[in-house]
């Protein structure tokens, strides 16, 4: 069916009611596999089995850019287009990007520790994700202050393609920063080449975190839509209950 | 119990808004305030309530309580409605009764009005005319002998001033005190009127 | 006293509904913490020296938020007027407000101190002295506050005004509140000595700041 056609509420809550149970199911078994394979992968032989941490703290790195991607692809959508959905779209994947960030963020903290003997460096791609974060909570707050849901909506999607643009900057001026002052301890992920033994399942548990992203997303966004009947409902209900 | 105002004047921002003022209000009776915009009715009603200082004149409650000030044995209904958005109908009500010291159920008061039926509403969501009823729900809940009303009836339909009236009328009938101000007849039967108007 | 607990609820109510409340100032604490490397680079061992006062300024300004909006509202609802005419006193009544928004602002950066402390390589130790002297220092700075809020309360844009009117007034708890703290990590000074003249400041500007605050709200409706 056209895209237009899932612009109405319910036409895209049917779908997402048909899709869910599938997409929920290829998460699961996509997770078994590659926590499976992950068990198996061999040890590293500097940092022993704390190396694994990395195939969760790596696809969460990836999934909260990408998330910020989602939300990025819904502004234009809001803007541009004025697709209805798309102000859902962009409102779900707020908390789900800040929670993968976190996610990386206390994963990469955990896993750094047993090198650093404490839980936070400033470490370059730590700290840009920590601005990620900060920046996820932004746009969060953003949705929650402004009372209008239209208007919250156009106001975070300018603010997400800012974001967006100034996001590859703060990278970059974040790794000059790390270099200008040389911190204690270097950090590299999983050293400067993956051997291909822990390639396959980091790819397996990149696929299974996207699935739950996408999982969770839908689902989000079909709350959301509900939310938006009652808060319809709600002012019907007002306008009824008669009189001037 | 009366209520006597005599040689009343204000001043706010240098400019005189009131002066030589007189009146009084015994218990049963009703004295309307009329005059075109600007000419200090609502200043008048806030002068009484103890919200703006008056400059000159003498104001007095006759068989009042000595230990409260006039304001705190007045309601004062003004153009603004003292309501949270964020808080139910309800909300806004109980924390108004329970500040106030009033003693009347909610739900009973709610229903008075007419807005039991969207209680647990936010306040947000309500039109002109229902946010005017809960101020008027309020007054019902907060017993006091002198009611200040500034133009009551703005924003009602039919039924809500006439339902106010009745208020208006029961109140009166208890021995109760109203100052009001307003720019025609608000429903009252035959009302004392303090007219203000050109140069004070 | 029903009236006092009713006013003290609808405010938590209301700071918890709307605009974030006290998630925002936690973030915003976060974000003051945050910067700090960006300017003056990772080195741990000198973040862990100067991270009491970094935390205590990151909760100053934390602590400003909101403040503006906290009797302004009720000025521009007319909720003010029916304050006035309660018959409890104006004084208890701002002292409420400023308590309700200590517990929702105020309290909550306590709370996150030892998180950030975390980030800034402070040690267990180091953490409780800084949240002990935050949890003396964050009331005086809430009710210093509400002096600046009643002042400005007429003003349409009165928040930065607010600030650079408050933040003088506020030094003092910050020398006292980050000594306190230093000197519990290094010494050789007692942590009584300055955390006495902490909680001293903070008992005196409860009481100042409640009855200017008053003063101020009634010159402000006439």
């Amino acid at each position: 069916m056209p895209l237009i056609d899932l612009a109405n509420p319910t036409r895209f809550r049917t779908l997402a009611d048909r899709i869910l149970p599938w997409l929920g199911a290829a998460t699961i078994l996509a997770f078994a596999l590659g926590l499976q394979q992950a068990y198996f992968a061999p040890n590293d032989y500097q940092q022993g089995a704390t190396v694994k941490i990395m195939f969760l703290h790596v696809p969460s790195a990836w999934l909260s850019t990408m998330a910020w991607g989602v939300m990025s692809v819904a502004a234009l959508g809001t803007l541009v287009w004025r697709h209805p959905l798309a102000d859902v779209a962009a409102k779900s994947a707020a908390p789900l990007g800040a929670a993968f960030t976190l996610l990386c963020l206390i994963t990469g903290s955990l896993w750094g520790r047993p090198m650093w003997g404490t839980y936070w460096v400033w470490d370059a791609r730590l700290t840009s994700e920590l601005v990620l974060f900060l920046m996820y909570l932004g746009v969060i707050a953003l949705w929650h202050t402004i009372d209008d849901p239209g208007r919250a909506a156009r106001a975070v999607a300018v603010l997400t393609l800012v974001g967006a643009l100034d996001l590859p900057i703060i990278k970059f001026s974040v790794d000059w920063w790390n270099t200008l002052h040389q911190p204690a301890s270097v950090f590299r992920v999983g050293g400067s080449t993956i051997d291909r033994s822990m390639l396959i399942p980091l790819l397996i548990m990149a696929i299974a975190f996207t699935l739950l992203f996408f999982t969770l997303h839908l689902a989000a966004m079909r709350n959301e839509i509900m939310r938006r009947r009652v808060r319809t409902l709600l002012m019907l209900r007002a306008d009824a209950a008669g009189g001037h | 119990m009366r209520l006597l105002g005599s040689d009343l004047g204000c001043i706010r921002g240098g400019r005189t808004v009131l002066s030589g003022l007189g009146f009084t209000v015994s218990a049963g009776e009703a004295l309307v305030v009329l005059g075109p915009n600007g000419v200090g009715k609502s200043t008048l009603l806030r002068l009484v309530a103890g919200l703006v200082r008056r400059s000159k004149g003498e104001l007095s409650l006759e068989g009042g309580d000595s230990e409260l000030s006039i304001g705190e044995q007045a309601h004062y209904l003004g153009h603004l409605d003292a309501l949270k958005p964020s808080l139910t109908v309800r909300e806004n009500l109980t924390f108004w009764s329970r500040y106030l010291g009033g003693s009347a159920e909610p739900q009973v008061v709610l229903a008075a009005v007419g807005l039991d039926g969207i209680a647990e509403l936010p306040a947000a969501y309500l039109s002109a005319g229902q946010r005017r009823r809960l101020s008027v729900a309020r007054l019902l809940a907060v017993r006091r002998p002198l009611w200040l009303l500034d133009e009551p009836t703005s924003a009602l339909d039919t039924n809500a001033q006439t339902a106010l009236a009745g208020f208006m009328a029961d109140h009166l009938a208890g021995g109760g005190l109203i100052l009001a101000a307003a720019h025609g007849p608000i429903g009252l039967r035959a009302p004392r009127e303090l007219r203000l108007g050109g140069s004070s | 006293m029903t009236a006092l607990i009713a006013l003290l609820v609808r405010d938590m109510r209301l700071a918890i509904r709307v605009g974030g409340g006290a998630p925002i100032g936690v973030l915003f604490f976060l974000i003051v913490v945050t910067l700090t490397p960006f300017a003056i680079g990772p080195d741990l061992a000198l973040l862990a020296r100067i991270g009491p006062a970094i935390l205590w300024l990151g909760a100053l300004l934390a602590s400003l938020l909101a403040l503006d909006r906290l009797v302004a509202a009720d000025l521009e609802d007319g909720s003010l007027d029916l304050i006035l005419t309660a018959g409890v006193p104006l004084e208890l009544a701002v002292a409420v407000k400023a308590v309700a928004h200590w517990l929702t602002t105020g309290l909550p950066l306590v709370v996150a101190a030892p998180l950030l402390g975390l980030l800034l390589n402070l040690d267990p130790a180091a953490t409780g002295a800084v949240a002990l002297t935050l949890l003396a220092g964050t009331p005086a700075l809430t009710f210093i506050g509400l002096i600046g809020a009643a002042v400005t309360v007429t003003l349409r844009r009165g928040g930065l005004l607010l600030a650079i009117l408050v933040l003088p007034l506020t030094i003092p708890v910050l020398i006292f509140g980050v000594a306190a703290a230093n000197a519990a990590i290094v010494g050789p000074m007692p942590f009584a000595t300055p955390f006495t003249i902490l909680c001293g400041i903070a008992l005196l500007s409860i009481v100042a700041g409640t009855f200017a605050a008053a003063a101020a709200l009634r010159h402000a409706m006439e």
